[in-house]
């Protein structure tokens, strides 16, 4: 039969088994519109600015491993949402973003809502399209979800001008498809892997270090057999939270700037390291010259342009984490060389001793809020179970050091582009796709504020996303490096005529509530779980000048730490 | 190090800003850029030459294999390679003595005069990026109206190639 354009689109979606749109109408996409309209295999879901429309369908895609969809119009639909992309491509996330575009005959001349939405995106893409010809377009969605989903994920945008969504050919669903110019690797080289688990049982002072390639490429319980069966110490970066149990004593929790002091310390003394699905990101490394010296290095990346980018790896395998751990696995149980059992009992003591620091401890005592203590108790109430968004700054630390992530895929947050505005919108992706389950968004009174319009979004969809704001009348993170690094000239990092939150979110018809005291923390967190059907707006009044620690300054080593 | 990087590419709208773009964004060095058809229609090949350290060289090359419009890709460097520039330069030639000489460095540097006036001369030149400079060395400077250099383009010695 033939379709037009816009339904080949909307069909498309429904054949790839795609269940929510997240996007925003406009002139270029009407043709699309009207061809959502009285269908309900595809629920498109109205947010109230592109931006947001990204963020959510990358919740969606961060909370379950599916690909996230999105929906713009062209010009200023598309570069709205170009936040929410480059946001996608610094954290690998399966998404793909359809932005409309003028009509063909129009590209170039400068056309009401024109803007070349191909060029903008190329640099945060891992591909982008633009479709002259309908027959082109099945096909063209057919290779963009391949290249989103595969290999090192990414977003893909498909760029469609409205002549190409009135435009009919015949339908076929593409049910293969081939690209001779991208084929990801399946497996990872055995010979390297042979290398890597001899290297792995000579091993001393061992360390694993995981960041998000655990987590996208589903292989965290790969992982925790490994590391259980290994006995060996375990990071997680701040994209890899959760692949390990964060509960378990292996565990050192999170490396990096504001790692535990075990972790670094762990990290800096190690003679091998095990680096899995992570990228050695500046704000893990630290200074690179004295990055774990004493280290001979293993590297699993799908990416073999993470490997050596950074850091130089003795013993590199390209490969998907789960099959180049599980090839690991098989030969560390067939291996006959055991790692030194004293060795690592003497390594496990100093680590002890250093865990004995309690880095993470903070004065709870008095009668202002610690910012510590309510994710702390939101951990409590939830029994750690909660999918928890965060957005950036100083809550989205605490929020990474005090909730322990025991499963992968509940901790959403933007780590690689480090977006503002980022919480509330992926929460709502995640409470889509999880309608059950809780999902709470930890966020600041700064961050909120650049995507508080999607309360709008909760309420048109019933989503009872617990908001748990950490006010401290600071752009805290902004502010903790002016009192370290600028001699405490506040520039700009105050948050002057606050909303009362509490009415902005009835005035939405959310429950407000505000909280000022340390005993009121545990019975409100309490009283919103029990709203099961309600957004509920939480405002912790909390301590102004409280600081994110352990903290290694800009340019220095795993080893110099400040912990108070 | 000077690398010569050679790269057959999907023959598309916007392969060439890819690769462009990756190294502005990257802060890569280029320092000559040559593109054009193949026998195969649906591709197009490239010649970068660029500069950097090991390390830098094989961030270039594994970035570029990430491209998805990048079928295949080969550092000419690796191995023994022929390399061609083609210069087109406008000499001044107002008398007998200038023109004798440009004739003579044209024979010497197997270059071909292939546009005469009463008072210039053309100059094709295809050689290395080194001769072509020994050329534009070797005339008087004020002579030189105008040179126009295509880049390097390059391939691969015997029986090594890059194909599909």
């Amino acid at each position: 039969m033939e379709l037009t354009g816009a339904e080949i689109v909307v069909r498309y979606l429904k054949d790839e088994g795609v269940k929510f749109v997240f996007g925003y109408p406009g002139g270029a996409v009407l043709h699309i519109y009207d061809a959502l309209y009285n269908q309900e295999d595809v629920e498109h879901v109205l947010v109230r600015h592109e931006q947001a429309a990204t963020h959510a369908a990358d919740g969606y895609a961060r909370s379950t491993g599916k690909p996230g969809v999105v929906l713009v119009t062209s010009g200023p639909g598309a570069t709205n949402a170009v936040t929410g992309i480059a946001t996608a491509y610094m954290d690998s996330i399966p998404m793909v973003v359809i932005t409309g575009q003028v009509p063909t005959a129009l590209i170039g001349n400068d056309a009401f809502q024109e803007v070349d939405s191909v060029g903008i995106t190329r640099p945060c893409v891992k591909h982008n399209f633009l479709v002259k010809d309908v027959a082109d377009l099945a096909e063209t969605l057919k290779k963009a979800f391949y290249i989103a989903t595969t290999g090192r994920p990414g977003p893909v945008v498909v760029d469609i001008p409205k002549d190409v969504t009135a435009d009919k050919v015949e339908y076929v669903y593409p049910k293969k498809v081939s690209i001779r110019s991208y084929n990801p690797v399946v497996k990872g080289h055995l010979g390297q892997i042979k290398k890597a688990v001899a290297l792995i049982q000579q091993a001393r002072r061992p360390m694993i270090y995981t960041g998000g390639g655990v987590i996208l490429g589903r292989g965290a319980e790969s992982l925790t057999a490994m590391t259980r069966m290994l006995n060996y110490p375990i990071t997680n970066t701040l994209m890899g939270l959760g692949a390990y149990p964060a509960t378990d004593r292996q565990f050192l929790g999170m490396l990096g700037m504001h790692g535990t002091y075990e972790a670094n310390m762990a990290m800096h003394h190690c003679d091998v390291l095990i680096a899995i699905g992570a990228r050695f990101d500046d704000r893990v490394t630290g200074n690179v010259e004295k990055f774990c010296p004493h280290a001979q290095i293993i590297h699993v990346d799908i990416d073999p342009s993470s490997i050596s980018k950074n850091v130089k790896v003795d013993v590199p395998i390209v490969g998907p984490v789960d099959n180049v751990l599980k090839s690991m696995l098989k030969l560390l149980k067939e291996g006959k060389v055991k790692p030194d059992q004293a060795a690592l009992g003497a390594w496990w003591k100093q680590i002890e001793e250093w865990r004995a620091t309690e880095c993470l401890k903070y004065d709870g005592s008095g009668d202002i809020i610690k910012p510590q203590y309510v994710v702390e108790s939101l951990y409590q109430v939830t029994n750690g179970d909660a999918f928890v968004s965060s957005d950036v700054g100083q809550h989205q630390m605490w929020a990474a050091q005090y909730y322990k992530f025991n499963k992968p895929y509940r901790w959403l947050n933007s780590g690689g582009l480090g977006t503002m505005g980022f919480g509330l919108p992926a929460a709502m992706g995640a409470q889509m796709a999880h309608p059950d389950e809780t999902v709470a968004c930890i966020t600041g009174e700064g961050s909120i504020q650049m995507c508080i319009q999607e309360l709008a979004t909760c309420r048109q969809y019933g989503l009872p996303i617990k908001i748990i704001c950490l006010n401290n009348r600071y752009l805290g993170m902004v502010r903790q490096w002016q009192e370290f690094f600028y001699q405490g000239r506040y520039s700009m990092s105050y948050m002057d005529s606050l909303p009362d939150f509490v009415k902005l979110a009835e005035s939405y018809g959310h429950v407000g509530m505000k909280i000022e005291r340390p005993g009121d923390v545990v019975p409100a967190l309490e009283e919103a779980m029990k709203l099961k059907d309600r957004t509920v707006f939480m405002d912790f009044i909390t301590d102004r000048e409280e600081n994110v620690y352990p903290m290694i300054p800009a340019g220095a080593g795993l080893n110099e730490m400040i912990l108070v | 190090m000077r690398h010569i990087l050679s790269i057959l590419m999907e023959n598309e709208a916007g392969a060439l800003s890819r690769v462009a773009g990756l190294f502005s964004a990257r802060g890569y060095n280029i320092e000559s850029l040559t593109v054009g058809p193949t026998e195969d229609p649906s591709l197009s090949r490239m010649t970068i030459v660029t500069r950097g350290s090991e390390e830098i060289i094989e961030q270039i090359t594994k970035q570029l294999n990430k491209l998805i419009d990048v079928v295949k890709l080969l550092d000419l460097c690796e191995g023994r390679h022929i390399e061609r520039e083609l210069m087109l330069i406008k000499l001044r030639a107002v008398n007998n003595e200038a023109r004798e000489e440009f004739k003579r460095l044209a024979e010497i540097f197997s270059g071909r005069i292939v546009d005469v006036t009463e008072e210039l001369y053309t100059i094709e030149l295809a050689d290395t990026s080194e001769r072509i400079e020994a050329f534009i060395g070797a005339v008087d400077k004020k002579a030189i109206i105008e040179a126009v250099r295509s880049g390097v383009t390059g391939i691969s010695h015997g029986d090594k190639s890059l194909t599909l």
